[in-house]
């Protein structure tokens, strides 16, 4: 990991509202080429709307979200998938009535153009999905949906990589497994943020993590810092554990 | 051998050669000129719906549109019947630019819009205010060009491009991004498709097909009225068979106008009574246990039906 070259994404003052809520209030931070970096906080501190907000399925309403030092806010996702971002959702969102090979084979074709595609087989063999690739997507099973949102997500050669709530769900094995992927892809250069409430996971494989509540940063630094911090025990706990 | 040859020589092509010959075989020409437009209006819904999940209950309208835009053309400028039907084909994509905007709903939503759409240009049409150009409510009749023989190898040639521009999308990386964006837009984007380009390229698609057949049904009949070439009935007709044979795939419409279709001619005029009644067993009994079509009987054994 290289975690101390200069930034690919630098968010700055991000803020997102639904009606009168703020689901992002100022949210500012930065990710490197290699890092992977954790967004962790309670439900609804606004960790999948800045996932959001960074693809491009939501526009942001203030501050900034710069790629390589192009503003992208607002930019739509299919442009930014051709820039080098790319996700993965909560809820897994493959093409159901296509088949797994089907699947990849759009992203594929339709990936960021200046980088070669992977190869399909190395693709479908990496993530555990060769037995199932002629099946269609609806067939298989939570966990291999998972992986093929994430194969689809590397079949259109991202440069960032925004991983909401991979780890839900996968058993201890997976979860060993999948850690070891991502730290692989980190090595590859690629910038990961990591969105998950599993915090041994969590403290695993990233460098660095923000701790987010109420769409504001409370926290940035190593998650093993962050546990001893009295403002972020109060927002994970409550108020009375964090004296 | 690519599977998009294989398509075109084992599908299209049998199917183009036999409706070649067979007027020289059987004598009702009107019969086979409506199966053709038929197998027309079933692969343009095919393009829509199968690929992208729009449901083109307006569909008619750019069937319309395009009979008449090759009448005002033979009318007005005595233009020849095939630069006419081109014409019925440019109003087809001219109207479904206009309606793009319907592009931004979905499901029933879409369905019922574009019926709206299709009725508002009907009406349009059919204008008394309008007589000098489109005739009015009083029909058009073009027995200049009145050429049965021609208007149906017209047919042929916009049912063989058709035909190809569904093998395209049977084979295509394109075909199966539009799918892609069928499924879940959202993660077709993320895919890198250009979700709103893809429908719009389907939409368009569609209804060029729409307004080339209804150029070369005014070619064939020569005189029709605003109410004859914008019938609900070619929507329903046209949903309802290629429904009935299976979306998305090349052979599911054809079953399903050579079935449906045939059906409705073997029995419809003769026994309506019986008819009737057939009828709507057999699409309740589509409905209720073949939802994906006749060609679902094959695809649930795991059978690959192109």
């Amino acid at each position: 990991m290289c975690p101390d070259s200069a930034p690919i994404l630098n968010v700055t003052k991000l803020a997102k509202r639904f009606g009168g809520f703020y689901a992002l209030d100022g949210l500012s931070f930065h990710v490197a080429s290699g890092e992977i970096l954790g967004l962790v906080g309670p439900n609804g501190s606004g960790k999948t709307t800045a996932i959001n907000v960074i693809s491009g399925l939501y526009a942001p309403d203030g501050g900034e979200v710069v790629l390589d030092g192009v503003s992208i806010g607002g930019v739509a996702s299919h442009k930014l998938v051709h820039r080098g971002i790319n996700r993965t959702f909560q809820v897994p969102k493959p093409f159901m009535s296509l088949t797994v090979r089907e699947n990849i084979e759009v992203a594929l074709a339709y990936g960021r153009a200046a980088v070669a595609p992977p190869d399909m087989a190395d693709l479908l063999d990496e993530y555990r999905l060769a037995e199932v690739a002629d099946r269609p997507a609806a067939d298989l099973n939570n966990a291999q949906q998972k992986m093929l949102d994430l194969v689809r997500a590397l079949a259109t050669r991202p440069r960032l990589l925004l991983l909401d709530e991979l780890a839900a769900g996968l058993n201890p094995a997976e979860l060993d497994w999948i850690a070891e992927r991502i730290k692989a892809l980190a090595q590859t250069g690629i910038a990961i943020i990591v969105v998950e409430h599993l915090m041994g996971f969590i403290e695993h494989i990233t460098d660095r993590v923000i701790v987010m509540n109420a769409g504001k940063e409370i926290f940035e630094g190593k998650l093993a810092v962050a546990v001893q911090v009295p403002q972020v025990i109060e927002v994970f706990l409550g108020g009375e554990h964090a004296a | 051998m690519p599977s998009a040859f294989k398509h075109a020589l084992f599908i299209v092509l049998p199917l183009i050669a036999v409706f070649a010959v067979l007027p020289s075989f059987y004598q009702n020409h009107l019969l086979l000129f409506n199966f053709v437009i038929f197998l027309i209006l079933a692969q343009g819904v095919n393009i829509i719906y199968g690929f992208t999940g729009y449901l083109p209950f307006g569909y008619v309208g750019f069937f319309g549109a395009g009979a008449y835009g090759f009448a005002i053309l033979v009318m007005h400028y005595q233009a020849p019947a095939p630069l006419a039907v081109l014409a019925g084909g440019v109003i087809g994509v001219a109207l479904g630019l206009l309606l793009t905007p319907l592009l931004r709903l979905s499901g029933a939503y879409f369905a019922i819009a574009n019926l709206a759409a299709s009725l508002a240009v009907l009406h349009f049409v059919a204008n008394p205010a309008l007589e000098n150009i489109t005739r009015g409510p009083y029909g058009v009749s073009l027995t200049g060009t009145f050429n049965p023989t021609l208007a149906y190898n017209a047919a042929l040639v916009v049912l063989t491009l058709t035909l190809g521009a569904v093998v395209y999308l049977k084979n295509s990386r394109f075909g199966l991004a539009l799918q892609a964006v069928r499924e879940d837009a959202v993660s077709a984007s993320m895919a890198g498709v250009d979700v709103v380009w893809m429908r719009v390229i389907a939409w368009l698609a569609s209804a060029l097909v729409a307004g080339l057949a209804g150029g070369v049904y005014a070619w064939y009949v020569s005189v029709f009225y605003p109410d004859n070439v914008f019938s609900g009935d070619f929507s329903i007709f046209a949903i309802v068979f290629a429904l009935f044979g299976g979306v998305a795939t090349i052979t599911g419409p054809i079953v399903g106008v050579i079935i449906l279709y045939g059906i409705y001619n073997l029995i419809g005029f003769t026994t309506p009574q019986y008819f009737q009644l057939i009828y709507g067993l057999l699409i309740m009994g589509l409905v209720l246990f073949l939802p994906a079509g006749l060609v679902s009987l094959a695809t649930r054994r795991g059978w690959h039906v192109p």
